[in-house]
């Protein structure tokens, strides 16, 4: 099994682990959390597995470089309505 | 408890389908890493990842600019009125003034680096406007408050590399060219060109989604914030 | 494959598991971080250079200080909830 493959697999089994926390967490922070981390074992797939069939390959690379910075402003929007949720009188851990 | 167990159901599920799908993934039919090689010449830029980001796949990442200008377009929607950090609010601690004072340049000028290494080496903008971010956040954190104090600067900062790209892409079409397809002997120039631009808008826009989250302290003035 | 990848992978897994497991909400963004540092550290194996500087710089900084912000944020606004219960409890007894 080459090093590429075994990420693609760490990916799967940390997408698998992020779900079960994303369904199972009280608390809203968490599941952001889980989120997040959901989203990097999609990452490790995306480039993980391509490579393994065709060695280095730039395009996936780059699709998961867009990903990264999408995911970082989705987390900081997410995190500003939950501020906001919370300050107008919401529980974060409903 | 049922919440729990139907969780491990799912995740159990999702563990199997994804480690089946990717034990009897079929082999790709195109090989793209031959491609971008075949093509890099033509594409302006020597570093492949570079070239796939802004020239081979332009329209991905035209999006992705929009998707991150409509997130900061929202986070800006919800901020809080009235007035934010009072400009005194310096943080007293010396060390902390020195090290921000000493770290700030530094923090840009690796920004504007990795944003000119770019074109031929691991960088770009993303990394440089995370790196830009980066710069304004230690600065806010250490009491200097760059961002609410330019505030119409800001909005048009935000959009700028946005229109930039658009402008770029659609000028094309002017040429009888196709959408987003760049002009041979310009295309080094103009990728170097949106990219500066992009590193200063995504920079602004991650530092902002930051700076202008609701706060802790409540502007009304106490139990504002409900049963 | 090197012995690093397995450490490396079964790190990851364990990051991502006990972000979930820990009960304290810092820990688990502290940890959140860690992953993203062990995230940066693959993409350097799997070869994409510019995936690890940009998750080092966003994944583990940026997101990082957002999360923690948001933290001290849920914090005080608890606190002070807490202040303002008492009070009116007090003014009701008196």
């Amino acid at each position: 099994m080459g090093v590429d493959l075994w990420y693609a697999l760490v990916g799967a089994v940390i997408i698998a682990l992020s779900v079960f926390a994303f369904i199972s967490a009280r608390h809203l922070m968490k599941k952001l959390l889980a989120f997040n981390m959901m989203g990097s074992g999609v990452f490790l797939i995306m480039v993980g597995l391509p490579q393994h069939q065709h060695g280095v390959d730039a395009v996936p690379q780059a699709l998961v470089l867009t990903g990264i910075v999408v995911a970082v402003s989705a987390t900081a929007l997410a995190l500003v309505i939950l501020r906001r949720y919370v300050r107008s009188g919401g529980d974060p851990a409903p | 408890m049922i919440r729990v167990l139907g969780a491990a159901l799912a995740a159990i599920i999702t563990l199997l389908g994804l480690t089946l799908a990717l034990w009897f993934a079929p082999a790709t039919q195109v090989n793209l890493p031959q491609q971008v090689e075949l093509n890099i010449d033509a594409s302006g830029i020597a570093h492949p990842i570079t070239a796939v980001l802004l020239n081979f796949r332009s329209y991905d990442t035209l999006l992705e600019v929009a998707v991150v200008l409509v997130a900061v377009v929202a986070g800006l929607a919800l901020r809080e009125r009235g007035p934010r950090v009072t400009p005194h609010e310096r943080s007293a601690d010396p060390m902390l003034q020195a090290l921000t004072r000493r770290l700030l340049p530094l923090l840009v000028l690796t920004g504007v680096y990795v944003l000119w290494a770019g074109s031929y080496a691991p960088g770009g903008a993303f990394q440089a406007g995370a790196l830009v971010a980066a710069a304004g956040v230690l600065a806010r954190l250490a009491g200097y408050d760059i961002a609410s104090r330019v505030d119409r600067l800001l909005r048009l900062g935000l959009a700028l590399g946005f229109i930039l790209f658009l402008t770029v892409a659609v000028s094309a079409m002017f040429g009888g060219r196709p959408f987003l397809n760049y002009p041979d002997e310009w295309a080094g120039s103009l990728i170097f060109l949106i990219e500066a631009v992009l590193t200063f808008s995504i920079g602004l826009t991650l530092l902002s989604l930051f700076v202008h989250a609701p706060g802790d302290a409540s502007p009304q003035g106490g139990g504002d914030y409900g049963r | 494959m090197m012995i690093f990848d397995v450490i490396l992978g079964v790190g990851l897994v364990l990051a991502c598991a006990s972000v979930y497991l820990s009960n304290n909400l810092f820990r688990s963004v502290v940890l959140f971080i860690v992953f993203g540092l062990l995230l940066a550290l693959t993409w350097t194996r799997l070869q994409a250079p510019d995936l690890a500087l940009a998750e080092a710089a966003i994944g583990a900084g940026l997101t990082g200080v957002l999360l923690l912000d948001t933290l001290g944020t849920l914090r005080k606004i608890r606190h002070q909830r807490a202040a303002d219960d008492t009070k009116k409890h007090e003014e009701a007894s008196s």
